[in-house]
């Protein structure tokens, strides 16, 4: 009889589960402003055409399921058969990178890809060992400085995708400023960062700039966690800065810590990498990631027309690299889209520079240096890795340990 | 027979002894076979009703992926010989019945060792120079970090078995906390440094590991079963009172083995460090040392068995791997396939080792 009871209790809840998932089914979210471009075939792919790819985790890391899911999109849009790819997930950033690297030579691929930063020094001992082989990596480095010829890199602009998102921030400042929730000066922004590293320096700088560009006022506190992936310190963090009064969160970290703790105080967050609109309905604003799906094309189409692959590639806006959510309209302030459209067309006709020095300054003072041509800071020109890593004003850094 | 004994309910099933002569050399096989077979059996059932797979095509993808090309040969050779190198450490410590479920950290400790004397030293000294003292220093940490528990162990009886637990979080941090130090990208990768390794021989980077494994496992095969080390080890392991009663002096014996422990550990940090990799991570020694303590048990702690026991690990993981590989499931399912086919074998030596009895009628009972 008891065991009755709690079966018709579990299944009672199943349906209440259910019937509370459907109430909340009415999408606020809106079209994506820059949505994911469908892949141009343009070229013929060779019978013996074979692409390898190596992964860091699984799909259960939100990382690596952003290349899986780029991976599989090209695989259906070139139409390669099953003999033709040949995907390893799960190898370690050592020697297991080099061994799977050469394996996979070993099966005849053309082309081998990996996708962690510290896969890089394995994939270039395989690429000095098979000449013959085209070796691309991404988020690495190396490849401008070793001059090896079948040895690429490869990034995405995202900080322009940071900057876009900035914007949604900015104009929902601007929004808790005219509804009296806030004065101008009390607009600070709370940001949680992985590392000190370049690649997340350059993406908070950019979110900021982007938020700057429509609130003037605006300041932001980041918290760093010295690790990618930590959802309890990441947590953490964004309760940290929410209780030194940051009134909009933002991060550069991979799990769910940070949007969590934002939808649980009630802060509207900007999210990165994946949509975190179905956990946070109430919170969320818009994501930006970077789509690798342009990327793999552009490598398969290199190798089947024999044409040589960029030392350094860069996605952007243009090559549909960069990509955004939709905007959840029931958080987002009242013409978020349009702004962000803007922006996009300021960004592809070239009116609009993310590190514009003139708009911003480091201790009082304008930004010169090698890399500054004309007045803009050139991020991802000399290698396609983010290298922007000034300190701008108003900006301040909680911590600097990691 | 007392009445109340008579008078006591046997149990409809109840487990006994054997009598190690009761079975024949090839009844021990015979089991272990069908064992096989029925844990081969139950993953094809398995892989098919959870992934619709066909069960053939599955074990044909694991064959591939071990002796699929020379390379994957050689990979499979280096598997064996570096995770039979740490179950060898771990077995004379195990026969004594000291529990050392360090040796993840002593591999570990050594390999940092190794790649610090080969950041800081290689480029001062010639390179002959270079490997001795790497060879020294890694041998060396490998023998201080067994030493410790067994100090500790041998003179106020602390459990070894937390001891070198703890030992190995202290490895992995160290290691984690000097990548910091070293590495200045923040990557936390340090570059190889394929210009201080050991030797390659016959221009196979692997085959050098594989002869120095194969040389301590004969070492240690003889060491074991002919030495008088080897049979006080075996004495103190049945029982310290008699150990004692001898005139073997047990701490020593402890301290000895725990040392000789460590120092084959200190070889496989140097050979996967100095040897293989050319630099460190956390996960340089990728569980072997855990992964050792099975192997080392499935042989009995027989050195020429562990050669087997030791490949039949490394086969279900690189052959699961490519499974993982070829069908595109989740790892987790050749984990699962790995973890059936080793509960069978584990579970035949209980059936070699005990026999179930069935109750038989009462009268015949009485």
């Amino acid at each position: 009889m008891k065991k009755i009871l709690a079966l018709l209790l579990a299944a009672l809840m199943v349906f209440g589960l259910a019937a509370c998932g459907g109430a909340e089914d009415k999408n606020t979210m809106s079209e994506s402003p820059l949505p994911a471009t469908e892949l141009v075939v343009d070229y013929e792919v060779k019978d013996d055409f074979k692409i390898g790819f190596i992964c860091l985790h699984d799909e259960k890391s939100t990382y690596d399921k952003n290349f899986l899911d780029a991976a599989d999109e090209m695989i259906k849009a070139v139409g390669l058969t099953t003999d033709q790819y040949i995907i390893k997930i799960n190898i370690p950033e050592g020697k297991e990178c080099y061994e799977a690297a050469a394996d996979l030579v070993d099966q005849g691929c053309d082309i081998i890809f990996a996708n962690s930063f510290g896969h890089e020094d394995f994939m270039l001992q395989a690429a000095k060992e098979f000449p013959e082989v085209q070796f691309c990596h991404a988020t690495g480095y190396k490849a401008h400085l070793e001059n090896v010829a079948n040895y690429h890199n490869a990034f995405a602009s995202i900080y322009e995708g940071r900057y876009l998102a900035g914007i949604a921030a900015g104009l929902k400042l601007n929004e808790m400023i005219k509804d009296g929730k806030i004065t101008a000066e009390q607009a600070k922004m709370g940001y949680v960062g992985a590392f000190t590293y370049a690649e997340v320096i350059s993406g908070y700088s950019s979110f900021y700039l982007g938020a700057k560009s429509v609130c003037p006022t605006v300041t932001m506190d980041v918290q760093f966690t010295g690790s990618w992936y930590d959802a309890i310190e990441e947590q953490n963090a964004a309760e940290a800065l929410i209780a030194r009064d940051c009134v909009l969160i933002s991060q550069h970290a991979d799990s769910m810590g940070a949007p969590g703790a934002c939808e649980a105080a009630k802060v509207p967050n900007v999210s990165y990498n994946g949509a975190t609109y179905e956990s946070c309905p109430e919170t969320f604003i818009v994501s930006s990631r970077i789509n690798w799906a342009p990327y793999f094309n552009y490598i398969v189409k290199c190798v089947n027309t024999g044409a040589k692959i960029d030392t350094d590639w860069c996605g952007g806006i243009a090559e549909g690299s960069v990509v955004l959510t939709g905007v959840n309209e029931a958080v987002a302030a009242e013409g978020t889209v349009e702004a962000i459209k803007n922006a996009i067309a300021g960004l592809k006709d070239g009116t609009v520079k993310v590190f514009n020095t003139a708009n911003f300054t480091v201790e009082g003072k304008a930004v010169t240096g090698d890399a500054v041509v004309n007045g803009i800071f050139e991020e991802s020109k000399s290698q396609s890795a983010p290298y922007f890593d000034l300190r701008i004003d108003g900006i301040t850094l909680l911590n600097e340990k990691f | 027979m007392s009445k109340t004994e008579s008078k006591k309910r046997t149990p409809f099933v109840h487990i006994v002894k054997r009598d190690p002569a009761s079975l024949t050399w090839y009844h021990k096989l015979l089991v272990r076979g069908v064992a096989i077979v029925a844990a081969l059996l139950v993953c094809g059932v398995l892989i098919t009703l959870l992934t619709g797979k066909n069960p053939i095509e599955v074990y044909g993808s694991m064959i591939d992926g071990v002796f699929g090309s020379s390379r994957r040969v050689w990979n499979m050779l280096q598997g064996v010989a570096m995770l039979l190198c740490v179950s060898l450490a771990v077995t004379p410590a195990f026969k004594m019945k000291f529990w050392n479920i360090g040796a993840e950290g002593q591999v570990l400790i050594s390999g940092l060792a190794c790649v610090a004397t080969m950041m800081f030293l290689g480029d001062k000294m010639p390179l002959w120079l270079l490997l001795t003292v790497m060879t020294v220093v890694s041998i060396l940490s490998g023998m201080i970090w067994a030493l410790l528990p067994a100090v500790f162990k041998a003179y106020w009886n602390t459990n070894e078995t937390l001891f070198t637990l703890m030992m190995n979080y202290v490895a992995t941090q160290l290691v984690a906390y000097f990548l910091k130090v070293f590495v200045k990208d923040g990557s936390g990768v340090l570059s190889p440094m394929d210009q201080y390794g050991l030797p390659v021989i016959g221009g196979q980077a692997y085959l050098l590991n594989i002869i120095l494994v194969a040389l301590i496992t004969v070492v240690v095969y003889i060491y074991l079963k002919y030495s008088k080390q080897g049979y006080e080890i075996s004495v103190v392991g049945e029982s310290e009172n008699t150990a004692r009663y001898i005139g073997i002096n047990v701490k020593k014996v402890i301290i000895r083995t725990m040392l000789v422990s460590g120092a084959i550990c200190g070889i496989a940090g140097l050979l996967l460090v100095g040897g293989t990799n050319h630099t460190i991570s956390t996960t340089t020694v990728g569980g072997r040392g855990f992964t050792a303590i099975m192997v080392s048990w499935l042989a009995k702690f027989n050195p020429l068995y562990m050669i087997l026991t030791s490949a039949l690990v490394i086969f279900l993981e690189k052959g699961a791997q490519q499974v993982s590989t070829d069908f595109r499931i989740s790892s987790s399912i050749s984990d699962i396939v790995t973890g059936i086919i080793l509960l069978f074998i584990i579970g035949c030596e209980f059936f070699l080792q005990y026999r179930v009895v069935i109750r038989k009628n009462r009268k015949e009972n009485a």
